[in-house]
This record gives structure tokens, sequence and C-alpha cells, in this order.
């Protein structure tokens, strides 16, 4: 298919190393992947049109922590910015509006988590409605104890179902130099493990992890000028349900199946999906949702379960669903983020490269 | 390429107050998009997609307050996108939900700010929350004194400013402040706060949120009220602290006018624009931007506010509903000079209208005089022609 002025790809990113802990600060980080998004694509700052970033002041434990952040973009002279309190693949989102503004042809989209800084079993308590659920102390080990449980007693998944599948995003993780979770891992030894919150295992859980990644984003035919094979977004879309998790069915995911229509999935097969399924069994919710099936092959780079630098997590599924096009010559991919609890937000983009 | 046409059909704002014990966080933003839907003759089932901006999270202790504001705001089903730009992003949580339309993503979105200050302290999550802070009245008082040494603006500007527009406000219905018998007297007694600034000069800590409905060109011509139509966004960014800069006078904010000026096609702002309304939570505010986005001359910003120009029947108008001295929910008081810009071209405003406006200019600024937001809206997409 032909690309037009309003078409708008993946030409360039960068990951970070995924680690436990680093003693950088957020900017400190995010410097050398911004530079070498931008490098990646052949560009130099000076030539973006358009930045935005998706950070959470409470991952990093400071109010308007993303300030700082601008320092990573060499914001001299002033340049056109933006900043959501949300997944960096959110953050590419708002660039894909911008450039379709038409005023500009390239963007830099970019995530940032410092997650090493707080205990998630208490952090994420705040994110639940202050009324009802903070002061449950409704942490996310609990509650996403409780979706997996609804997922087994609907008879759609059983223990070992999920156990396969975390020893499959962990052995293909064996070839993805940003995990910082791999390796070879027996079914039946890890159902043997002990819950920590039933039915969840430790293994079940995704790893806590400093990480930012960055893409850049180009316009028409400059996408082409930057990118032997540019990674086409042809769809993105994305949807939100109630926040209160009683008030869903939480074995499926509606917002899902929703995005992924206005991404226009129905229009053909994908050869791969990168689903942000940071609890394990989540995956199988999201792949049903999605009505994907055999032949689309899920999470290559092993998924959430590898590496989780939240607030990039989404974004690095869409870095890679863009490699599969950009470097390995796949035709069409789709990427998936998910967001608060019990996948209550869902992205979805459908990537596509050229005949 | 370009944009479509964007049109400004619905607003609505809270009656902002220094503590609204009577509404919980997710009643305050249901109340200005309520009236923002009634405004534009709306249910919330026509709306397509939501935006909320609000300023930091630690300011209310939530985090990612938009996951659970999703059901008050009528987002189930639809998306939801969450801004944070600092003290600018009410202005760019309208520009967001513009772009959305004029991206033709969307028919028709709702783009809503907020704040509730009484759930927390501002001053403290500020600080990083990690103690005491010089808040935001200590960070900008050096850039004020800088301005008026390099101005020699005469001290009574600031308490003028403070003033104007607590008259302005007063006349605002949804105003937190009304100190309609304000006089310079007692802004200069009031007790100083961070020199220059008197208490009388600066913001007040609001709870308050304002909400704004975006649709297409068929949207707007077809609407019940008139329309005020989106002519320009810009935002800019620059670094907090760096040796190159000049933060009294930042080149983001004269680059974020001129490109809303060359956009729209202004090449004197002064004469072609009606009104303004600028983030001003400071009183000498006024001055500086009145400079930074080049609508006076280097040195003479304070004098158009010396010499009544920016009064409400002066002959340029600034922040006509009481500006940011007279509400100050931060997350929402960008979204609100936005609201108030597009009042103003609908002839909306009340007791607080400039008669005849057709095209106003609205700026939001944050952090630490460094990021900025700006739109110009009017009356119909070609007020200069």
């Amino acid at each position: 298919m032909p690309r037009s002025e309003s078409d708008i790809a993946i030409v360039g990113y960068a990951i970070s190393p995924m680690l436990r802990r680093t003693d950088q600060t957020e900017t400190m980080m995010m410097l050398p992947v911004v530079a070498g998004a931008i490098k990646s694509a052949g560009l130099t700052k000076d030539d973006i049109g358009f930045t935005v970033s998706g950070s959470c002041d409470y991952l990093s434990g400071q109010a308007f922590s993303f300030v700082s952040n601008v320092d990573a973009y060499g914001a001299w002279p002033p340049i056109n910015e933006s900043h959501v309190e949300m997944d960096g693949s959110f953050a590419l989102y708002e660039a894909f509006v911008r450039l379709l503004q038409g005023d500009i042809d390239t963007a830099v989209a970019a995530g940032v988590g410092k997650n090493s800084n707080s205990d998630p079993s208490t952090l994420y308590t705040i994110e639940m409605d202050p009324y009802y659920l903070t002061p449950l102390g409704a942490d996310p080990w609990s509650l996403h104890a409780l979706q997996y449980r609804a997922l087994l007693d609907s008879g759609k998944a059983t223990e070992r179902d999920v156990a396969e599948l975390v020893a499959r995003n962990r052995a293909s993780a064996k070839e993805n130099i940003h995990a910082q979770v791999s390796g070879d891992y027996d079914v039946d030894e890890l159902l043997a493990a002990d819950y920590i919150r039933t039915p969840l295992r430790r293994h079940d859980l995704p790893p806590i992890t400093d990480g930012c990644a960055a893409v850049v984003l180009a316009r028409g035919q400059k996408a082409y000028e930057l990118c032997e094979r540019p990674a086409w977004i042809t769809g993105i879309d994305h949807r939100i349900e109630p926040h209160l998790p009683t008030l869903r069915d939480l074995t499926t995911s509606v917002s899902t199946t929703r995005a992924a229509k206005g991404a226009g999935l129905a229009a053909g097969p994908v050869e791969v999906a990168e689903l942000h399924a940071p609890f394990s069994y989540q995956e199988l919710i999201l792949a049903e949702s999605l009505g994907l099936g055999a032949d689309t092959q899920i999470n290559p780079s092993g998924g959430a379960l590898a590496a989780n630098p939240v607030m990039a997590t989404g974004l690095i599924r869409m870095i890679e669903a863009a490699k599969q096009i950009i470097e390995n010559g796949k035709r069409r991919t789709l990427a998936h983020t998910t967001s608060g609890p019990c996948l209550q937000q869902n992205l979805v983009a459908i990537l596509e490269g050229d005949e | 390429m370009s944009h479509q046409p964007v049109a400004v059909v619905g607003i609505g704002q809270t009656h902002h107050k220094k503590r609204r014990g009577d509404v919980s966080i997710a009643g305050l933003v249901r109340e200005a998009a309520s009236r923002a839907l009634e405004d534009a003759n709306m249910d919330w089932g026509d709306i397509d997609a939501v935006v909320l901006g609000k300023a930091p999270d630690l300011f209310e202790g939530v985090m990612k307050p938009e996951m659970f504001l999703a059901d008050a705001l009528g987002a189930n089903g639809k998306p939801m996108f969450r801004v944070h730009t600092a003290g600018s992003v009410g202005g760019s949580t309208g520009i967001v939900g513009s772009h959305l339309v004029g991206a033709g993503r969307h028919k028709r979105v709702l783009s809503v700010a907020f704040e509730k200050q009484s759930e927390g302290n501002a001053q403290f999550a500020l600080g990083g929350g990690k103690g005491g802070s010089i808040g935001a009245g200590g960070a900008f008082a050096p850039f004020i004194r800088a301005y008026i040494r390099r101005s020699g603006a005469p001290e009574d500007v600031g308490w003028k400013v403070a003033v104007k527009d607590r008259q302005n406000g007063a006349k605002n219905p949804y105003a937190h402040l009304k100190l309609a018998d304000i006089t310079i007297d007692k802004v200069r007694e009031s007790p100083m706060m961070w020199d220059p600034l008197h208490f009388l000069e600066s913001c007040p800590s609001s709870d308050g949120a304002c909400a704004v409905v975006f649709t297409d060109e068929d949207g707007g011509k077809a609407a019940s009220k008139p329309p005020a139509w989106v002519l320009a966004t810009a935002m800019k960014s620059e670094p907090s602290t760096f040796a190159g800069r000049d933060p009294v006078s930042p080149l983001g904010a004269h680059m974020c006018s001129a490109e809303i000026y060359k956009q729209v096609g202004i090449t004197n702002p002064r004469e072609q624009i009606d009104c303004a309304e600028l983030y001003v939570p400071f009183s000498w505010y006024e001055p500086m931007w009145l400079e930074a986005h080049d609508i006076a001359a280097p040195g003479d910003g304070w004098r158009m506010t010396a010499d009544g120009d920016t009064e409400l029947t002066g002959s340029f108008p600034v922040n006509m509903s009481g500006g940011v001295l007279s509400s100050n929910p931060i997350g929402a008081s960008g979204l609100l000079r936005f609201a108030e810009a597009a009042l103003q071209v609908r002839g909306q405003a009340g007791d607080h209208q400039v008669p005849d406006a057709k095209l106003a200019l609205a700026q939001a600024y944050g952090a630490n005089a460094q990021f900025f937001a700006m739109w110009a809206v009017g009356s119909s997409l070609d007020p200069l022609g």
C-alpha cells in the first residue's frame, strides 16, 4: 500500500540496560537513550520537531520529576515538548497525534521508570480509588491474585498453562539483550514453588526494573529518508474500563478488544504480538481478547516478565514489534500496553512493513 | 496536509474555593465536566475521548488519579489520556484535546483539568515530599526582582495588578477570591511574603476544576451557542537551569507566542489581539509576560499596567476572569485561562466580558518559568479578515 504524508512510522529507537537497581537518576538514564534513538535514525536533536515523554512522579518519588528530564533532550534553543503521566507508549500516541497536525515530520517519544525507589506492594495501593480501595491496602499482588483466581475458576486456563507460558517467556528472553530475567525453567519445578498470594507464585510477577526507552517517529516521505524499512503505525487506539475491579469481568479485557478494533487488527493476521502482561496469566486474557491464533508468535522478547520498567514497558513492546519489521522483515505486528489494576486501560497498535 | 478546524463548544468550571469539602475529587471534576456538557448541549454519550490534566499527583496523594476518575468522567469504553506538564498542564490539556479533533482522531473530545489542593499540602509536595521548600513565590521572587531592576518599574505596578485582578475576580461568579473592596493600600500593607511580593500579590490555594468540549468544523457550525475557534496552539520547553537562559524573559516564552502570532497572522499583537488571559500567579508576572510574549516592548510592560491599559475597560484587557490571582486550582489554572479566552470570543463572559472580543490569547507556564503553553481563539476562523 502506498504511504501518504499522513502515515507515520517508527524509524529509530534505543533501550537502556534493564537493571534491578541503578544509582542513576531518570534524567541520567534518559540522556544516552534519547540521544541513541535520535542517532539511530541518522538525526541530531535539532532535527526533532516534537519531544514527549512518559514517567510517573510517584515512581521517582518526587513531584515534578519530569522537569529535570528536559535536560536529557538538550532543550536549547527551546523545543516543542510535552509529558504524560502514562507509559511511554501513550507518549508515542501524543507524538503520533502531534505529527498529524502536519507542520512537523519527526518526533521523539520516550518512557522512563525508576522502579527500584519504591516497594510496589505499598506504592500501587495509592494508584487505587482513594476513598474505597486505598484504605483497604488493595495492593497489586492481592488484586492480581483475585484476577488470576477468576481466570482459573472460569475454566479458561490452568496453573500449568500459566507455568508453561512463564517458561516460554523466560526461554525467549535468552535471546533478548535487554532481558533482566531469562533462562530455561522446568514447568513442574515452577508449579512446585510456593504461592505468595494464592494462586500467584513469585514467577508470575514481573521483575522490578529501572530502565527507559525512546523511539523516533517520522511522517510520510521523511520516514523513507531515515529508515530503509519503516515500521508504519497503521492503527493505534486505547480504551479504559471502570476502575473498580468488582465492576468488570476480570477474565476478559473488553478495552483491549475495543482498542484492537479501533487499531484495525481485523484487517489481517499479525505475525508477532508483543503483549504487555506484567502478571503472567494476563497474557492468556489478552491473547483471547485480541483473538490471536496459533499463527501469531507472542512475546519473542520475553515480554514484561523479562523486564518491567514501569512507564517504559509498553513503549518497549512497541519497539520490539517495530524491530520485527525493521530488522526481521516481518509484515504485520502488534504492540500492546496496559495500565492500572487488572488490565483497566489498554492500548493496541498495529505496525506494518512495506511489501 | 494540515489539521482541520477545531471549535470550543462547551465550557464548564467549578466554584473555586479554599476547600471544596462538599465534593470528592470525582465530584469536583464531574461538576466542571457536567457544566461543559450542558453548555455544549451534549450528554456523556456524545463524547468520544477524555483528556485529563493535573499538576503533581503528590498534591492529592493519589497516583495516576485518571484511573479512578474514568468512571466519574464517563470514560468507560473510551480513550482516556493523562497530561502532566507542570503549571502549564491545564493549557497542554486543552491543546492535546484540540489536537485529537484537529487530527481527525475524534469528533468530540472532553478536556478536564483539576486540582484539589485541600486534599494535601502543595508546599510540602513541591519540596519533593522531603521537607520544606521555598515554594513557588520563593522561586519566582528573584526573577521578579531582576525584572524590576532591569526595567526600572515603580514598586506600585505589582500592587495595581493585584487590585485589578481581584476586582475582575469579583465580577466572576466562579472565582475563589472576591475582594471587591481591595485597595492599593491594603495590598501594600499586607504581609511581605517573598520580597517584593506581599501576601495580596500572591495566588490563593484553591480546589477547582475546568472542562472544555471540542468538536470539529461541522460541530462548531451546528452548535447551539456561538463557538470559539482554536486558531493556533503552541508548547515550548527549556531547561530549568542553564547559564545561557534568561529566566526573567525566557526565550521559550518569546518563541511560543511568536509561533502563535505566525499561525494566526498577527503582526501587531498589542493592536490585533482583543484581550489576553496570562498565567499570573504573582502580580509582577503581568508586565513580565506582556514583554516576554512581545505584546509590549522590553521595559514597557509595566507601563501598560501603570497606565491602566490592562484593566477590563482598558485598551488591552488582561485576566478578565480575575486570573490565577483570584483562583488557583493549580492543574486547572492553565485550562481556566484557555477557557476564559474562549468565553470572551463567544461573548459569554458575563460581567467580565470585553465588548466585541474577536481574538483572544491565553497562556500558561510552569516549573521554573520554563514550560509554556498558549493558544489563540477567535469568534470566527478568520477574525483578522
